[in-house]
């Protein structure tokens, strides 16, 4: 299973919004593969009827009374933007035309 | 005769404060002309708060003497890099967080200024955590203060060295699946992991979001109860933070342990573990025992799955916790891209070194379309069995005791380019965290290569006080003087 492809590399690299050089990619085929051919290991553990622990603590849902609390003010949420006009969070275009 | 301030502990300090032998301006100076003296050698901090410091050593003075001071008011401390401060920077010692300020405190940093301390700065760590040497950071490679040609441990190996080295009282670390424990024990000072949801994660920029606990190093394991006193306990801010109550953890501090059932799991006492290593651990279990303790042996079948568990699991929460350093909202921003997909994709390939981008990529990996049964789910439910062996150990023991890591701390550079042989050096501290357990490091001496080797207590959730009580205990009848390391 744990047999990894340039391929695949470049396809979860793509999911992973990383763009990588050509040496990169070809020593992530070799460490990724070694890592996760030791993961593999785990074909061998038989978890037939296991419930999967999703969450460390046991315990349900956490409420709070539907209030309004304060939140970071417009200026501390925007003081390490890289961009902003002092309202908003400012990108590059994400739409095509104008 | 001028005593050396910077080598006592929280609690001595707490006393001179009292008697008024000193003053928390003088011990605070005094830590600061030991970080400009040795820390161009250890380079455990990458951020120095030398004015901050020093007005909170003033505040301390002044609560001293109006009576109100808590056990750490006025003792210099010094945090892990991703603790978030309104003071000075919080990078996670990545090159994506360069500069990044927080707009508020930690829930723990809150705790702590509450309580008067003094902050000294932040010290140096693997970015974003991940990795067992503290040579992943961005910014600097941190030495092992008992040898400056060997690594801190890691993550947390710049509080783990400020410690070792005196240039601290204590520090906050993380721990994700060993990341305090495994550098207390290479720098000889005592680290400990609370239980999974004992303190607010609110303000600790996340790793593996369902392993990451904050706790604390110190130079002993009194000073460990103190410092649990101040940050233990429910923050409505995190919502996985346990509402219960948070006992007087000094109580746990008797020096006795007769009638205590102490575990040893077989698989961790193996052929394979072997040396100076082991020799130390048994000579603990032998004090333990000659103070009253029982020894049981105990199993915990599922042992040789933890590392590969721990790494599916903890690179899967990573990969999707960092997705959100995309330069939009904060951090560094790739220059001159056309479009948004582009700003994602250079920002993350510039800012993110090495071992994060190698577990970003893993991660997304065992997530993805056709995987996630075969690694993520198949993980969470080996997950499952590894908390079930803890339990029904502890149907048998109090404690479960062993070594903190198979080796002493290794050379820098040893095993950089070899990232599974690195991930395998946390086989003994991951199970503790996949299983949400509190366990400590406590100091158990020098292996012949004069480097420490750590004993590491394991407890049942929320039972930090067996941990602690077993723990002093055996440091109160080690019968050695801990030692410094050979530094100026």
């Amino acid at each position: 299973m744990a047999q990894i492809t340039l391929d695949d590399v470049d396809y979860v690299a793509g999911l992973a919004q990383l763009t990588l050089d050509e040496a990169t990619k070809e020593r992530l085929v070799g460490e990724l593969g070694s890592i996760l051919a030791y993961m593999d290991k785990l074909n061998a553990l038989d978890t037939t009827g296991v419930e999967p622990m999703m969450h460390a603590l046991d315990m349900t849902n956490v409420y709070r009374e539907d209030e309004v609390i304060e939140s970071l003010d417009r200026e501390a949420a925007l003081m390490n933007a890289p961009k902003t006009d002092g309202a908003y969070f400012l990108v590059p275009r994400i739409l095509e035309g104008d | 005769m001028d005593r050396e301030w910077f080598r006592m502990t929280a609690h001595e300090l707490a006393d001179a404060f009292r008697n008024g032998d000193t003053t928390a301006e003088a011990v605070a100076e005094e830590h600061l002309a030991r970080i400009e003296k040795i820390d161009p050698q250890v380079q455990a901090y990458v951020d120095v708060w030398q004015e901050s410091a020093l007005d909170a050593a003033r505040d301390a003075d002044a609560r001293i003497r109006a009576g109100t001071a808590t056990p750490l008011t006025g003792v210099p401390m010094s945090l892990k890099d991703l603790l978030c401060s309104t003071e000075g920077t919080t990078t996670c010692c990545s090159h994506i967080l360069d500069g990044y300020r927080s707009p508020y405190d930690a829930t723990v940093v809150e705790r702590l200024r509450e309580a008067g301390a003094v902050v000294l700065g932040k010290v140096n760590m693997d970015e974003f955590a991940m990795g067992s040497s503290t040579e992943n950071s961005a910014r600097q490679t941190t030495r092992n203060p008992w040898n400056l040609k060997c690594v801190p441990g890691g993550s947390s190996g710049g509080s783990a060295a400020s410690v070792a080295a005196d240039e601290a009282v204590y520090s906050l670390g993380s721990d994700t699946g060993g990341s305090i424990r495994q550098p207390a024990s290479c720098c000889g000072c005592v680290g400990m992991k609370p239980t999974y949801g004992r303190v607010s994660r609110y303000g600790l920029v996340a790793f593996a979001s369902s392993l990451d606990q904050i706790g604390p190093f110190t130079k002993d394991v009194r000073d460990c109860a103190l410092v649990l006193n101040a940050i233990c306990g429910h923050d409505k801010r995190d919502t996985t933070s346990a509402n219960l109550a948070v006992p007087d953890f000094t109580q746990a501090l008797t020096g006795d342990v007769s009638g205590l059932r102490i575990g040893l799991p077989k698989e961790y006492y193996t052929d394979a573990l072997g040396g100076d290593v082991r020799d130390r651990v048994e000579t603990a279990i032998d004090i333990l025992k000659d103070r009253g303790a029982t020894p049981v042996e105990v199993s915990l079948p599922h042992t040789e799955y933890a590392v590969a568990v721990y790494y599916i699991i903890c690179t899967a929460e990573a990969s999707a916790n960092l997705a959100r350093f995309d330069g939009v909202r904060y951090g560094q921003r790739a220059a001159n891209v056309k479009d948004v997909r582009e700003l994602y994709h250079q920002t993350k390939s510039a800012g993110f070194g090495l071992e994060v981008q190698r577990r970003i990529m893993l991660g997304t990996y065992v997530l993805s379309s056709g995987y996630y049964d075969a690694y993520y789910l198949k993980a969470q439910k080996a997950r499952s069995l590894i908390a079930q062996d803890f339990t029904k150990a502890f149907e048998h023991c109090d404690v479960i005791v062993t070594p903190t890591t198979p080796t002493p701390a290794f050379r820098i550079g040893e095993k950089i380019d070899d990232p599974l042989q690195m991930y395998l050096s946390d086989l003994f501290t991951i199970s503790t965290n996949l299983a949400a357990l509190p366990a400590i490091s406590v100091p158990c001496g020098l292996t012949t290569e004069q480097l420490p080797a750590g004993l590491q207590v394991i407890g049942r959730p929320f039972d930090e006080t067996a941990v602690l009580r077993t723990a002093y205990a055996y440091e109160q009848h080690r019968g050695f003087d801990w030692g410094r390391p050979p530094l100026g």
